[in-house]
């Protein structure tokens, strides 16, 4: 049961990961991108093409952060900036148009073959805790990155001049300009900094586990439902619904392997008839 | 024809401004000197606060219909024109409710502009602010927000300073004593336009008074040489 | 002067056209119904697919366009009328003609209890938590072994019966559902009730200020495109005889809604008719070149919703004041005013 709990709150660490991209660009501009697990495949994918160019694999690991930066400024500033409004139709279009784009151009170029990340050992090396009971390395180092990715964007909201102007933006984008902020932009830094998450939750999970082109989707959907059942508008309350998602989905594969996806969702939907504004709701 | 008119910094020439199709002024013409309190009165939907957008550039009017120190900036983003000096205390406050006091008020140094006003001099001017500094916005009375919407647009150390509807919903206390402020705030030559729904005060706080009806000027003048009779005329037209 | 208003203005819909058009539809359809004497068997083929994605795209567009509920879902009821059909046609020995039928009525039967859900949420949230949903349904039917779990099985029912009959059968029932989904929608968004749908769609807070139940009108209106996808499932795999869950509740099928959506016009009738017919055509030319072509559709979406928002149709309803359809009403003076 222990073991249970345990693995359960260590993929809650990539989970977490996964959903506080997702998390940011809708507590700033009220945008809902569906081809979030998509642009996660995308930047796994990446590090792996890096790393075929020649670049040293650990290097190219981290040299798709910037990438990835300058990737989520230009999409919000040439494309998705465009969507935003009262509709909310044109975003989940255009997010949806660009998922089937990523989805297809990664078929084309690398096939539909699972591949990971060369992790050299990494993923199978474990830490025995006592005398039953182990747990892996490369796990512990996700939720450890996990826990300071949350740390740090509650900072960066709470504490600096731009999670100021997130929180402005967010609240009252009309009297932000006001004050002299150009919206466009600090949408533009808000995506950026989401996918820069994005691109962290992708290489982990290629250093985990497989990567496939037509894997976005169901991460997609592994993050929403930690946002929403963390509540929103909170980074420590997208943690926990991570960490709620992770041991529900362990204990049906514990149940049987069919059933451990099929589990985090009925959780989702029964939480959401309960409690739809989550567990950590921040009231506005 | 009035002191200081050598020293227009903003005019207005010929404003029009549309909701979509629907037109709300028909043509403006304005003018305020360095240091001018001017007020703005009319009924509602007169267009009052449209006209204060129209300068903030909160709503698109014509390049040329608005002049600011010799130079064109009608249409322009609010974020450049608040960098020119202008700073609008918009209708309803519109605090933003994430942040505190403090944070709002630092919200309006966004813009980066040298200036007298500061957090600790907007500290003294409204001492009860300091006091709940750290407090959401949204927990204070009325008033106060009022003095933190004010307090906001200060800290842009503006030259225009545009006021719309500052006594909504307070009550005469209150009125007062944020009033009272307002000798203080444009004491180093700040201009003010004062939209206001109370006439009298609007009187008595400033120099020259424009009266607006159905998005046309129908009424300026001297604000203490206006008399009751006019002043209702052109309130409600005839 | 005496101004008399009363009589001088009506409030009309249709115009000069109308009688024409309604004939010239007429005339259409008696021909399609002849097809099966004298066309191939694989032209009967081609018109049940397209009639499926018109059908799904018809009544995802009466969701989004007129309800204001985008969802990336509708395929969980796509593939519970599919089932549902199978089931009654391999299991209990229904016809499975009529089960389509039945298989729409328990997807819109299906939906009430879901909307309990589903409407908890907004926007884009909303859309994300359908699809959702229909993983749930997806997942469910692959580890029901009845049907055959994530490989899928055939249908059984139609065995009897010769393949030119068949195919006829598939299509006429096709063609019915078709004028049958056009005939609901187009009542529906003519009557009373549509009228408060728009106005609804525009501004709730408004709407329910005149007296318009928000939410009952939003249930009818998520019943009704359940009841609709429902039925374009169940008479696809009709028409496929294989069904896998997989198939069954794919999101592709939301995704050529959006796109046969968005090419041919959001919150007309004409639209999604535009719409899934250059689907057809692409995927007729196109679909062979597989990544690539999703890709150019991707890319065509985006293209089309950034710089065309308002589709084929919207365009020509606004260049030339186009309408086959016409739902919208129109002031009309009868005579001058009276002295």
């Amino acid at each position: 049961m222990i073991e249970l709990l345990l693995q359960g709150v260590l993929l809650g660490g990539l989970y977490t990961l996964f959903a506080l991209g997702l998390s940011l660009m809708f507590g700033v501009m009220r945008l809902t991108n569906t081809a979030h697990g998509d642009f996660i495949i995308l930047a796994a994918f990446g590090a792996l093409w890096l790393a075929a160019l020649g670049l040293n694999p650990w290097l190219a690991n981290v040299a798709v952060l910037p990438l990835a930066w300058g990737l989520g400024y230009c999409v919000q500033r040439y494309v998705l900036n465009q969507t935003l409004g009262k509709d909310p139709v044109p975003s989940l279009v255009v997010t949806f148009g660009l998922s089937i784009v990523i989805q297809n151009a990664l078929l084309e170029t690398f096939s539909a073959d699972p591949r990971s990340i060369e992790s050299h050992g990494l993923n199978t090396l474990s830490w025995a805790l006592t005398d039953s009971l182990s747990v892996g390395v490369l796990p512990i180092l996700i939720l450890v990155i996990a826990l300071l990715a949350t740390l740090g964007l509650q900072w960066i909201f709470e504490k600096t001049r731009l999670g100021r102007a997130f929180r402005a933006v967010s609240d009252d984008p009309e009297i932000a300009e006001l004050m002299g902020l150009r919206s466009k932009n600090i949408y533009a830094l808000a995506t950026a900094m989401a996918f820069v998450l994005i691109a962290v939750a992708g290489v982990l999970q290629g250093l985990r586990t497989t990567v496939a082109p037509a894997d976005g989707p169901m991460l997609l959907l592994f993050a929403f439902e930690a946002v929403i059942m963390g509540g929103m508008g909170s980074f420590w309350g997208t943690l926990a619904g991570g960490m709620l998602l992770g041991v529900t989905q362990q204990l049906g594969f514990r149940f049987d392997p069919g059933w451990g996806v099929w589990a985090g969702h009925c959780v989702f939907l029964f939480l959401l008839l309960l409690r739809p504004q989550g567990l950590f709701p921040k009231t506005r | 024809m009035f002191p200081g008119d050598s020293n227009i910094v903003l005019h207005t020439r010929d404003l029009k401004a549309f909701y979509g199709d629907a037109q709300a002024l028909f043509g403006i013409d304005f003018e305020i000197g360095k240091g001018q309190a001017i007020a703005i009165i009319g009924a509602n939907g007169a267009g009052k606060s449209t006209f204060l957008k129209a300068l903030a550039g909160l709503v698109k009017v014509q390049a040329t219909a608005v002049n600011w120190k010799g130079q064109d900036i009608g249409g322009r983003l609010p974020s450049e024109i608040v960098r020119l000096g202008l700073a609008l205390v918009p209708e309803g406050r519109r605090l933003f409710p994430s942040l505190s006091v403090q944070e709002n008020l630092m919200m309006g140094s966004e813009s980066q502009r040298k200036g007298p006003w500061s957090l600790e001099r907007l500290f003294n001017l409204f001492p009860i602010l300091q006091e709940k500094r750290h407090q959401p916005s949204t927990s204070l009375s009325g008033g106060q927000q009022q003095m933190v919407a004010i307090g906001r647009a200060l800290m842009s150390n503006p030259e225009l300073l545009l006021c719309d509807e500052l006594s909504l919903g307070l009550a005469p206390l209150v009125i007062r004593e944020i009033y009272n402020a307002l000798p203080e705030i444009t004491a180093e030559g700040m201009s003010v336009v004062l939209v206001e729904q109370d006439v009298s005060l609007a009187q008595q706080m400033t120099q020259r008074l424009y009266c607006l009806q159905e998005g046309r000027v129908s009424l300026q003048g001297i604000s203490s040489l206006l008399s009751r009779e006019q002043i209702s005329q052109a309130y409600f037209g005839q | 002067m005496n101004h008399i208003l009363e009589n001088q203005f009506a409030v009309k819909r249709g115009h000069a056209y109308t009688g024409f058009l309604l004939v010239l539809a007429g005339l259409v359809v008696s021909g399609a119904a002849s097809l099966p004497l004298w066309a191939e068997s694989s032209w009967m083929h081609e018109f049940v697919q397209i009639a499926c994605y018109f059908i799904f795209a018809l009544m995802w567009n009466l969701l989004a366009g007129y309800g204001g509920m985008v969802s990336i879902g509708q395929q969980a009821f796509f593939g519970l009328g599919a089932y549902t059909m199978l089931i009654l046609g391999n299991f209990w020995g229904v016809n499975p003609f009529v089960a389509i039928a039945i298989g729409g009525v328990v997807a819109g039967l299906v939906s009430i209890p879901v909307s309990r859900i589903a409407f908890r949420l907004q926007g884009g949230y909303f859309a994300i938590g359908t699809w959702v949903i229909a993983e749930v349904f997806r997942l469910s039917f692959s580890n029901l072994s009845l049907v055959g779990g994530g490989a899928g099985t055939t249908l059984t029912a139609l065995r009897g019966i010769d393949k030119a009959s068949r195919e006829s059968w598939t299509y006429w029932i096709a063609l019915l559902c078709v004028v049958a989904s056009i005939a609901i929608v187009f009542v529906f968004l003519r009557s009373k009730r549509g009228l408060a749908l728009l106005a609804i769609r525009d501004n709730p807070i408004a709407a329910e200020s005149q007296g318009i139940a928000v939410g009952s009108m939003k249930l009818a209106v998520y019943v009704v495109a359940a009841f609709g996808a429902g039925l374009a499932g169940a008479l696809y795999f009709v028409g496929n005889l294989r069904i896998s869950p997989d198939a069954a509740f794919s999101v592709n099928w939301t995704a050529f809604a959006i796109f046969m959506v968005v090419i041919g016009g959001m919150g007309r009738i004409e639209g999604p008719l535009i719409g899934s017919l250059v689907f057809w055509l692409l995927s007729k030319f196109f679909s062979d070149f597989g990544a690539w072509y999703l890709m150019g559709l991707g890319a065509l979406a985006i293209f089309t919703t950034t710089y065309f928002k308002q589709g084929l149709w919207g365009y020509a309803q606004q260049r030339w004041g186009w309408s086959l359809f016409p739902t919208q009403r129109r002031l009309v003076f009868l005579a001058g005013p009276k002295t």
